[in-house]
């Protein structure tokens, strides 16, 4: 379904992404795991599309190009990315917000619009899957949330926007335990045979909640490693230090995606 | 081990193409009319008063009062303490009397001119009965005259005089002569005197004792002449434990000439009275150029007295400039004044605008929240005077002054001056000044929203607590106007 080939991505003279390979079939959640400046966050954003970077490499949806697609052509086409840092914006509320974005993807698809009513049922069942109270979509968009609030209603829109693709950009970072049970829980419910998720991530715990189908390790802006959900737990003893070195002896060599 | 994110991350979009489409949306409004009108050639002598009196066939008094002022204003000279440019003004080659050639002003919806009529439906103001809004009565101005007012009957079964100025000098000269220029005198500044010696009409409003205006009261101008000035004058006197809510709306037409708007509003809410006073200015503000536009120089002031309440709330997204401070006078024991305002400059419009809240009476509130938005070559001045007189125990300010950017040549600039006489007063003043960052762009471009309708969403959520200080309908033409100016999607 995602088809990365080659993926290069800098900044200036600075080359953060170098030559990234990754296949993502339908209905599968990977993770992908790195240090600190790996290229992570760069990975989720040159998939959604943000300006600044230097793009290299093919990626593919379902066949078609991503890299040509501006970002909000990449949302219609069923990218979602949950940001690390959810942005404010002051003013506009949460319930606004969501029904715009939802009726833009729908106009920019041709299909049709969804009234206030309508879309308040859907968001309502939404909110329950994030433990969300009802107060919660007259607030303005993460305006004054606390950083638990902040990433389940990335949850939640993401329960809304229905994407085919959600990426999500260390959903963790943060959170306490319970938040971090609440949000875990929601991304399983949003499991299914036509979504396929990326779950980046620094730390092994939230793989304890969301059981991925593949594990990679990102080090340097390349994958330099694959395996099923015990690479992770691998790393949790050993950490990243032997990947840095690029010493891959001792790590498990399972499972590596098609 | 380097990150190298955060670099990518530039803070401010000061580039984008939303913002830059901002400086190239069209003027909707800019049409003109062909009307057959009645035009006083150019210049300003006393002559001129004489004349705009007599062509009003105003009492004695009047005309007095006029040449008292006009006297005065020839001693005075432009303000200079603002922040505009403004390039010199030759009052000489102005005309201070326009009128479209018909009767003046009419009971009835049919006997309007059918061009004016015509001219009112392309606003956006119908004037025909049957599709009025039914809860807005609308005093319809062109130029130096009214032309129309609806519902006055309706309203005079409560008790509501709301009619032309003209007409209320004619009908009700004794309101007038209590009133005229007893909140702003005639000397007060150089604009409020020109206004007061040459002034053409404008609406006069008065409600009752005890009466609650059954709907809300609007004026909308209109300058369609060439080479005039607009000078209205507007007074609302709300009577003891009255309530009134009252709208205004503005336009002219595209060209290439500075027109001068000078008008003069004051507001007399006596006691346990309420007037909400509510402006969406939308004056031609010339082009992206800085060719043509409006000169809109404006005093606005009311008087609150005892538990009286008078609230002003503007959205100011036109005119070339702007000066105006509508101010109140916080005369009686807790009264109270507030004033909401947006204020929006783009391509090369300037604005140098704010409030004056003069605490006298004790345990008076006041809060102001001003909203400025600057992009292109715009200039955004807030300009605010708190003052607590020794009268003032326990008075109390809030004052919030937010300001956005959305451009590299575009400026925003706070000046409040605040003087405190008495100890017990409380003012808070909080100021803050940001961009629509690239981040808050490209988190609803992800969400699948393009980016033009995304600007306008962020624009509008910071001034949300302006908007919701409007009336249902105004509320939705002030966030409409806002993004039409910034999808640039119109004409």
């Amino acid at each position: 379904m995602l088809h990365v080939e080659n993926l290069t991505a800098s900044i200036g003279d600075t080359q953060i992404l170098k030559g990234l390979n990754l296949d993502v079939g339908a209905g599968e959640v990977h993770a992908i795991m790195g240090p600190n400046g790996s290229g992570k966050s760069t990975f989720a954003h040159a998939l959604a599309g943000r300006d600044g970077y230097e793009i290299g490499g093919t990626v593919t949806l379902d066949g078609a190009d991503l890299l040509e697609m501006v970002p909000e052509a990449r949302a219609a086409a069923g990218v979602f990315m949950g940001f690390q840092y959810p942005v404010e914006i002051p003013g506009v509320n949460n319930m606004y917000f969501l029904r715009t974005a939802l009726n833009s993807v729908r106009r920019t698809r041709g299909e049709e619009q969804i009234g206030a009513s309508d879309f308040l049922k859907d968001a309502q069942e939404a909110m329950a899957l994030v433990e969300m109270k009802s107060d919660f979509l007259y607030r303005s968009v993460n305006a004054g949330f606390s950083g638990g609030e902040k990433k389940r209603n990335e949850i939640l829109q993401m329960a809304i926007m229905q994407p085919r693709l959600a990426v999500l950009d260390e959903t963790d970072s943060g959170l306490d335990i319970d938040a971090l049970r609440v949000v875990a829980s929601g991304v399983n419910s949003l499991r299914g045979p036509d979504r396929s998720m990326i779950v980046i991530t620094h730390y092994q715990r939230l793989l304890d909640y969301i059981k991925p189908d593949f594990v990679h390790v990102l080090v340097d802006g390349k994958i330099v490693k694959s395996g099923d959900h015990t690479l992770a737990l691998h790393l949790e003893d050993h950490g990243y230090a032997g990947f840095v070195n690029h010493d891959l002896d001792d790590a498990p060599l399972t499972g590596v995606p098609a | 081990m380097t990150t190298t994110e955060k670099n990518a991350e530039p803070a401010i979009a000061l580039s984008n193409p939303a913002a830059a489409k901002l400086a190239e949306a069209d003027y909707e409004f800019g049409f003109s009319t062909d009307l057959d009108t009645d035009v006083a050639p150019p210049g300003l002598s006393e002559e001129t008063v004489r004349l705009i009196s007599a062509k009003k066939d105003e009492p004695e008094w009047l005309l007095e009062w006029r040449l008292k002022a006009f006297a005065a204003w020839q001693k005075m000279e432009e303000p200079d303490w603002t922040k505009l440019k403004i390039a010199p003004i030759d009052y000489q080659s102005i005309s201070y009397w326009a009128a479209p050639k018909q009767k003046p002003v009419l009971d009835s919806m049919d006997d309007v001119d059918p061009d004016i009529r015509e001219m009112f439906d392309k606003l956006g103001i119908p004037l025909h009965e049957q599709k009025m809004l039914s809860n807005v009565a609308v005093d319809a101005i062109v130029d130096s005259v009214s032309v129309v007012t609806t519902f006055k009957a309706t309203l005079a079964e409560a008790g509501v005089i709301f009619c032309s100025f003209s007409e209320a000098v004619q009908d009700h000269p004794e309101l007038i002569k209590e009133h005229l220029g007893s909140v702003v005198p005639v000397r007060d500044n150089f604009f409020a005197a020109l206004n007061s010696a040459v002034f053409s009409d404008g609406s006069f409003c008065y409600i009752p004792k005890g009466v609650r205006c059954p709907m809300e009261l609007s004026t909308y101008f209109r300058i369609n002449s060439m080479n005039t000035g607009q000078f209205e004058r507007t007074l609302i006197v709300a009577e003891d434990d009255s309530h009134v809510s009252y709208l205004e709306g503005c336009t002219a037409p595209q060209r290439d000439e500075n027109q001068l708007h000078a008008a003069v509003v004051e507001l007399v809410a006596k006691d346990r009275s309420e007037i909400k006073y509510s402006t969406v200015q939308n004056w031609y503000p010339g082009d992206e150029n800085g060719v043509g536009g409006i000169y809109n120089f404006v005093t606005k002031r009311g008087r609150a007295h005892t538990d009286a309440k008078i609230s002003w709330t503007q959205v100011e997204t036109g005119s070339a400039i702007t000066w105006k401070y509508p101010s109140v006078i916080l005369q009686g024991d807790r009264s109270v004044g507030e004033f909401y305002s947006v204020a929006l400059t783009s391509k090369h419009q300037q604005a140098d605008t704010g409030t004056k809240m003069i605490h006298i009476g004790a345990d008076t509130t006041s809060s102001i929240i001003s909203k400025g938005i600057s992009a292109a070559h715009g200039q955004n001045t807030y300009r605010g005077l708190v003052k607590m007189m020794r009268s003032a125990e326990n008075a109390r300010n809030y004052t919030q002054c937010d300001s956005l950017l959305l451009g590299k040549e575009c400026g925003a600039h706070t000046v409040p001056y605040i003087e405190v006489k008495n100890p017990t007063a409380q003012v808070e003043h909080e100021a803050s000044t940001s961009t629509v960052g690239e981040d808050q762009l490209y988190y609803c471009r992800q969400r699948g929203m393009n980016e033009e309708d995304a600007m306008a969403m962020i624009v509008n959520g910071f001034c949300r607590e302006v908007f919701d200080e409007l009336p249902m309908e105004f509320a939705v033409e002030a966030q409409r106007l806002l993004s039409v100016s910034l999808e640039g999607s119109v004409g």
